[in-house]
């Protein structure tokens, strides 16, 4: 088969993958900034912050190189999609600037509540321009002659901040479940509260999102029920609903990790259910995955590297993940 | 009112790279020097070194987040600002930089969580080892940003086809001409940079009588560094200089005001460059020594400013100043390194309170050698983007003056926030000093860090 053709599906599914681990992985991070007013102490918050504070940085790299993937295999999906989305991209980065900080300054700060507010705040604006880019991405992008040809605010609809908000209460479901799984006492009796509330909103956001969708846009409506997509595609609400059912069970029975494997479930789906929407476009509505792929030669040369380093990639998350295995214990800190 | 979009994504992308390369200068340096104390320690057993590893671990990681966050706002700006020198170079520039995220990104993050976080939860050796390849992931990353920025001086084993840049040769791409010399000068650059921050603390705390048997540990360590990096950067800028001179002689023409081709280059001691009338104002000049240094001869002759059009030429003075600003510091670091090693073999090192009231207020030259650094090279430049292949001003993005004005000014701002904390905090850590962390030992209080810290810093604030 030519490689013309199958290396940008290849690279695809690499930029999906990073796209999904982002999504999950700094999704409870910016989760846990979300619900973090919901804390009661500075306690509570070293207890939050803890429960991430080794992880972050591994966490936050995959949204560098979901850009940095999508610059190597698509320059030109790049090149369109950035100015596209310039403002909620570059506030982003700026939100995420101080997310970051935060970690560190806190500790060392005699004025914690000020980098808990750049915390939160850098945590629920980020989140907030991430949904505004992907409502942007499926409502379609204005391409002229191979470069963005529309306006600043071209973004800034009532369905993009729709899925803005729906993804601030799918941040926070996964953070509440995350800290579920990692902390003791109070916080995670809140936290296991909290998620039982934030997994009905997330279920109406869902539910609202993918009936817009289809409603709104013909190609979308076209993918799901035409025959004989209908019949391959059906069971994903319903594993959807039995997902979420699962979730709200091992919530009230109070099981540790089971919620925040079902958040992540979750997540994927959804997930799932956007790359059906919208495959083959990367630049949904014109420009697809092959109209946008880099040279071939780069393609492969990046390859080669991608698989030789996501495994070992993914054997670093998994010794990471497994050193700070188990709850939050105290004192955690090099400092 | 109209803004001018070129200018504005130029000036936004200087203001963040600029305040960018500040943390990598440092952060490469100084988890070079943790790993080396931890190994110290690790051998040795003597609990000197692991007090100054874990000071230093602290700001290091105050450091490293303002670099990690600076950082991803620039790969994400080359398609913001930059989308049409990404669509026409993406081919070249995006597995190189995709490559950085691979093999250092990745492995950084890890172990940096290890570093910071894993005292309590692994083994002496797999802490120790954790800084080691932190240290490592720094300076791979270095390798790959300075391929990629290499290759948009010397561009190299690609062929262009309408207007895209399609690789033809990776092993030519990586190593283009002026990579090797511009990776040995930026990856000893750091180095110098982080010595010279150790140098100044360490001599701060010998003066101030408080953590002295640490201040000696970083004195000692920093000059027996600096006495040999110091000099050995003079040979890699040489040799630098001479690689620019090959592949971009209107940049050296540029760093040394040298209009005229047909005469031998004086060196300019100072000079006021006059890019209207094309001569130099109120030189004073060593007459031939630019030509001994590029040639290595008296009447060597090297390209003038004046065999090109105004248009072609990078903005004289910025690089000439900048160059200038350099080697003033080059030069300054290695005589004072080396005064250093002098005090030392005499034995009077520490006696000698003039020598270290002086270099406690060197921390901050390294950057400034930086910044100034990568003002001569990349204004050299100009008007250029990749040189010889596509210019500045074609590479900019559709996007309005206006939207980027006020991005820059968000920048301005949160910059101008987040940096200024960051000094305050990094400052205060180090008047808090390594006796913090031996205090924490005496009365374990984990889990209220800053409670112990916080004593001896208000005491170290009060003294000082």
């Amino acid at each position: 088969m030519d490689m013309e053709w199958y290396l940008p599906l290849i690279w695809a599914g690499v930029i999906g993958t990073a796209v999904a681990m982002y999504v999950v992985m700094d999704g409870f991070d910016l989760g846990i900034g979300i619900l973090f007013p919901t804390s009661q102490s500075e306690a509570e918050r070293d207890q939050m912050m803890r429960s991430i504070a080794p992880f972050w940085d591994g966490n936050e790299t995959w949204l560098v190189l979901g850009g940095a993937g999508l610059f190597v295999a698509f320059p030109l999906a790049y090149a369109i999609i950035m100015p596209a989305f310039y403002l909620p991209v570059i506030v982003m980065l700026l939100a995420l600037v101080f997310r970051g900080v935060a970690f560190e300054f806190r500790i060392v700060s005699d004025n914690k509540p000020r980098w808990n507010v750049a915390f939160t705040g850098g945590s629920v604006v980020a989140t907030l321009c991430q949904g505004l880019i992907l409502g942007g991405m499926i409502q379609g992008i204005n391409v002229r002659d191979g470069a963005y040809a529309g306006g600043t605010f071209d973004w800034a609809t009532p369905f993009a901040i729709l899925c803005a908000l729906s993804l601030v209460a799918g941040y926070a479901l996964l953070g509440a479940t995350w800290l579920t799984m990692k902390t003791e006492g109070p916080v995670a009796a809140r936290s296991r509260a909290q998620a039982k509330v934030l997994l009905l909103v997330v279920l109406g956001f869902m539910a609202a999102v993918s009936l817009y969708t289809p409603l709104s846009q013909d190609r979308i409506f076209e993918r799901w029920f035409t025959l004989p997509n209908f019949y391959y595609l059906w069971p994903i609400p319903l594993i959807t609903a039995l997902l979420a059912f699962g979730c709200w069970r091992w919530l009230a029975q109070g099981r540790d990790a089971p919620p925040f494997l079902a958040a992540i479930g979750l997540f994927m789906l959804g997930f799932a259910g956007l790359v059906i929407s919208n495959f083959p476009y990367l630049v949904p509505p014109s420009l697809t995955v092959w109209d946008t792929a880099a040279a071939p030669s780069s393609q492969i040369f990046m390859l080669v590297g991608t698989l030789v380093m996501l495994p070992i990639i993914l054997a670093y998350v998994v010794f990471i993940y497994w050193i700070f295995r188990g709850k939050v214990r105290e004192g955690e800190s090099y400092h | 009112m109209d803004f001018d979009p070129l200018l504005l994504a130029r000036i936004q992308f200087a203001f963040t790279v600029t305040f960018h390369i500040i943390f990598p200068s440092f952060t490469i340096g100084l988890s070079a020097y943790i790993a080396t104390l931890g190994v110290l320690w690790l051998r040795t057993g003597q609990d000197r070194f692991r007090h100054v590893m874990q000071f230093w671990t602290k700001i290091f990681a105050v450091s490293f987040a303002m670099g990690v966050v600076s950082g991803i706002v620039l790969s994400y700006q080359f398609g913001t600002n930059w989308s049409r020198f990404s669509a026409a170079t993406g081919n070249i520039i995006g597995p190189l930089l995709g490559y950085e995220v691979l093999t250092a990104f990745f492995l950084e993050a890890t172990f940096l969580g290890v570093l910071l976080f894993g005292i309590k939860r692994v083994p002496p050796w797999l802490y120790v080892m954790s800084a080691g390849v932190v240290a490592v992931g720094t300076a791979i990353s270095a390798f790959w940003i300075l391929a990629a920025n290499s290759w948009m001086h010397t561009p190299a084993g690609h062929e262009m086809r309408d207007g895209i840049a399609y690789p033809l040769d990776w092993f030519r791409i990586v190593f283009n001409p002026s990579f090797p010399y511009r990776f040995a000068h930026m990856l000893n650059a750091a180095y110098l940079t982080t010595g010279f921050v150790v140098l100044a603390v360490g001599a701060r705390y010998i003066l101030g009588g408080k953590f002295v048997e640490e201040g000696r540990t970083m004195l000692r360590m920093a000059i027996g560094m600096t006495a040999i990096l110091a000099p050995l950067q003079l040979v890699i800028g040489d040799m630098h200089g001479l690689n620019t001179l090959k592949h971009q002689p209107i940049k050296v023409a540029a760093m040394e005001a040298h209009w005229d081709g047909s005469k031998p280059a004086d060196f300019h001691i100072f000079a006021w460059p006059d890019e209207v009338e094309g001569r130099n104002r109120y030189a004073l000049s060593i007459p031939k020594a630019a030509s001994l240094i590029l040639t290595h001869r008296m009447n060597g002759l090297i390209q003038g400013l004046d065999s090109v059009p105004a248009s072609e030429r990078p903005p004289v003075k910025m690089v000439f100043f900048a160059f200038r600003i350099m080697l003033a510091i080059g030069f300054f670091m290695i005589a004072s390194a080396l005064f250093g090693a002098f005090l030392w073999w005499r034995g009077t090192l520490f006696q000698n309170t003039w020598y270290m009231r002086v270099m406690a207020q060197t921390w901050w030259i390294g950057f400034v050698a930086v910044i100034a650094g990568w003002v001569v090279t990349e204004s050299g430049r100009q008007p250029w983007i990749v040189y010889n292949v596509m210019r500045t001003a074609d590479a900019t993005s559709p996007v309005l003056g206006t939207t980027i004005a006020g991005t820059l000014a968000l920048f301005v701002i949160a910059y101008g926030i987040v940096f200024s904390f960051g000094i305050y905090y990094i400052n205060r850590l180090i008047a808090a000093g390594p006796g913090a962390t031996r205090h924490e030992e005496d009365t374990p209080t984990p889990g209220r860090p800053i409670a112990a810290a916080h004593p001896a810093g208000k005491e170290a604030v009060q003294k000082g």
